[in-house]
């Protein structure tokens, strides 16, 4: 920092760039926000978009019920590509989910201020992207109704699962984390519930509501507990999230298949989800603040920040794809060496640059203040990124599997229209979620912008 | 009196500010009131301290919680792989607890969170649908932008006329009686 530069915590730069419009106070932020759910009419753009959504959510419908009468065969998974889309999309979606977490948990615990407008949509969004997520492995065994033999139960075959097995291993963090995402986000909506019970003027609102928050009060006894509550679930969700992406990359990285049996899979990987969420949230976050006019609550530091954090850790993925790069060259491993040459002239090589163009070199453009702080390209850039890693996980698994050890054993691997069909779905499934959460439920925390409002007004006297 | 207390379960006063709730909580404590509670719409600093309120009990049970879930799930584990149905394969242990460790660690938060929730939920005694203090009209503000301050009838310092005016001395904008019925 040079001399003369105000430090960047001082008061001159943060009223320059606010996580706070001014002038606001509690009952300002109250109305503000639960007038979006209870009191504004429900816009007729808001129809069109949930129409859409909700269509391709039938999209979905259709292909996985097509699915469970003919069986995988619908899609273009082969041998020796037993994989393809469905650990793609179910890998993309479930990183896409730990920017949410990342959100309420750590930056809640690093006490940063601007965490607050940006949390709870953020982590309805991990809530929606799990749920995507989940279809894809369960759809994937073939015989979804007999999913539950991976929960280990008293069956009276005496079998039990493999424990020693990452995609078991998965199976308790995807469950776990869908859970503690779950509880995370109802215990920070608690004192929210409470608010629309009181604002709510429709009978059945007051009682939906008022059941959902469960009489809460906001007595000072509670709030204790309360408090305890939530710093500990952040606590805890911190670990949680970066044990789930670590034992994702185990499904790969515990096998012995060129180009994923490498250590570096467990940190790369969290990186990518990280990335790919906050590019996520970023594309959340730029139409929802337009739409219903949040442009004082979500503001542009948020957007600065995220691009920041999207920036820092692209080039962490960048590092990961360097290294990976270079490890097949130092082994000298011919298996290893192939992987590369395949890479950058097999058939799929398309799908390698375009990746290396998606996530490491547009990113870049980050690095410029103003267009950080254009929100169209920003929007365009989280897009972007989100392409950028659906493809990384693409080329780790289609790559690798169709360039196996023995030329006898490659392959090709061509998506079928049922593939598309079933990822476009979860794509509309999500969007249709947050369509109706946005509706019911307040996408900003209340509670802890009045707590925002009364440190900021403290600050300034 | 006696008669009278039963139908009443304190009496409120309503501030427009946290630091006024803050003061008026510690101004009670000073005039010897303590069965009481403050409302108020988000998590106010230094009001849990005003209240003498020590530590509480989620920390402990959130504890024992994560215990349980690692504990249990290492020792089912163990038993799945030692006890009910071994397997030997290439003869490699049988205990091979470093692959135990994700499942381990996975159950070990799932329980502590668990506990930490439904923990709070139950030393809140949530849910509970009706409070008294629910009775009072404008308590509605309490999930918006007031400060309530209840002191409770079970108090033995209690008395109607005595602690409303007490409460009218703080500079309350309102103060109610809190009917219990």
């Amino acid at each position: 920092m040079s001399a003369g530069q105000p430090p960047l915590d001082s008061p001159e730069i943060r009223r320059l760039t606010p996580v706070l419009g001014p002038g606001h106070t509690f009952g300002s932020v109250t109305d503000k926000i639960s007038s979006i759910v209870l009191t504004r009419p429900t816009s007729f753009g808001w129809f069109v978009g949930f129409a859409i959504a909700f269509s391709l959510t039938g999209v979905m419908t259709i292909a996985i019920g097509w699915l469970i009468i003919k069986g995988v065969g619908i899609w273009g998974i082969n041998i020796p590509i037993g994989w393809g889309f469905a650990i793609v999309n179910f890998v993309w979606w479930i990183g896409i989910g730990h920017a949410g977490t990342l959100i309420s948990a750590i930056l809640f615990l690093l006490n940063q201020k601007w965490r607050t407008s940006i949390n709870r949509f953020a982590e309805a969004m991990t809530l929606f992207a799990v749920a995507c997520a989940g279809i894809f492995p369960l759809i994937h065994t073939g015989r979804p109704w007999m999913a539950y033999y991976m929960f280990p139960y008293p069956s009276t075959m005496g079998l039990w699962p493999q424990f020693r097995s990452p995609l078991i291993w998965d199976v308790f963090a995807v469950s776990t984390y869908g859970t503690v995402s779950a509880l995370f986000w109802f215990v920070g909506l608690i004192p929210d519930l409470a608010t629309l019970r009181d604002h709510a003027v429709k009978k059945p609102a007051q009682i939906i509501y008022g059941m959902l928050a469960m009489g809460w009060r906001g007595s000072v006894r509670h709030w204790h507990r309360y408090q305890s509550a939530y710093l500990l679930l952040a606590g805890l969700a911190t670990p949680l999230v970066l044990s789930v992406h670590t034992v994702v990359s185990f499904d790969f990285a515990i096998a012995i298949v060129p180009g994923w049996h490498t250590t570096i899979f467990p940190p790369y990987f969290v990186a990518g989800a990280i990335y790919s969420g906050f590019a996520m949230v970023l594309t959340i976050a730029i139409p929802l603040r337009k739409a219903y006019g949040l442009e004082d609550f979500i503001t542009m530091r948020h957007l600065d920040n995220m691009a920041k954090v999207m920036l820092a850790t692209g080039l962490i993925v960048a590092y990961g794809y360097f290294f990976e790069f270079f490890l097949s060259l130092y082994s000298g491993q011919k298996f290893d060496l192939f992987l590369v040459q395949q890479r950058l002239h097999g058939p799929y090589a398309p799908y390698y640059y375009a990746l290396i163009l998606c996530n490491i070199l547009t990113p870049q453009l980050l690095w410029s203040y103003k267009l950080r702080h254009n929100v169209v390209v920003l929007f365009l850039m989280s897009i972007v990124v989100n392409v950028g890693m659906w493809l990384e996980r693409f080329v780790i698994v289609v790559i690798s599997l169709t360039r196996d050890f023995v030329p006898s054993a490659w392959g090709r691997y061509q998506p079928t229209v049922w593939d598309w069909a079933t990822f476009i779905g979860t794509i509309g499934m999500f969007v249709t979620l947050l369509f109706l959460f946005v509706r019911v439920l307040p996408a900003i925390s209340i509670a802890e912008m009045r707590e925002l409002v009364a440190e900021t007004s403290e600050e300034e006297k | 009196m006696e008669q009278h207390r039963s139908h009443i379960y304190g009496v409120m006063a309503e501030f427009d500010t946290p630091a006024e709730l803050v003061h008026a909580v510690e101004r009670a404590r000073e005039a010897g009131y303590r069965r009481m509670d403050a409302y108020t719409p988000f998590p106010v600093e230094g009001l849990s301290e005003a209240m003498g309120l020590k530590r509480n009990m989620v920390p402990f049970i959130t504890l024992l919680g994560g215990l349980a879930g690692g504990l249990g799930g290492f020792g089912f584990q163990y038993w799945v792989n030692v006890v009910a149905y071994p397997l030997n394969v290439g003869g490699r242990p049988l205990n091979s607890w470093p692959a135990f460790i994700p499942v381990t660690f996975e159950l070990t938060v799932l329980g502590a969170s668990l506990c930490a929730v439904f923990g709070m939920l139950a030393l809140n005694r949530l849910p509970q649908p009706n409070h008294p203090v629910f009775n009072v009209h404008r308590f509605v503000h309490a999930s918006s932008d007031r400060f309530f301050l209840c002191i409770e009838a079970r108090d033995p310092k209690f008395h109607l006329v005595e602690t409303a005016r007490f409460l009218q001395g703080l500079h309350p904008h309102h103060v109610n009686e809190v009917s219990d019925d």
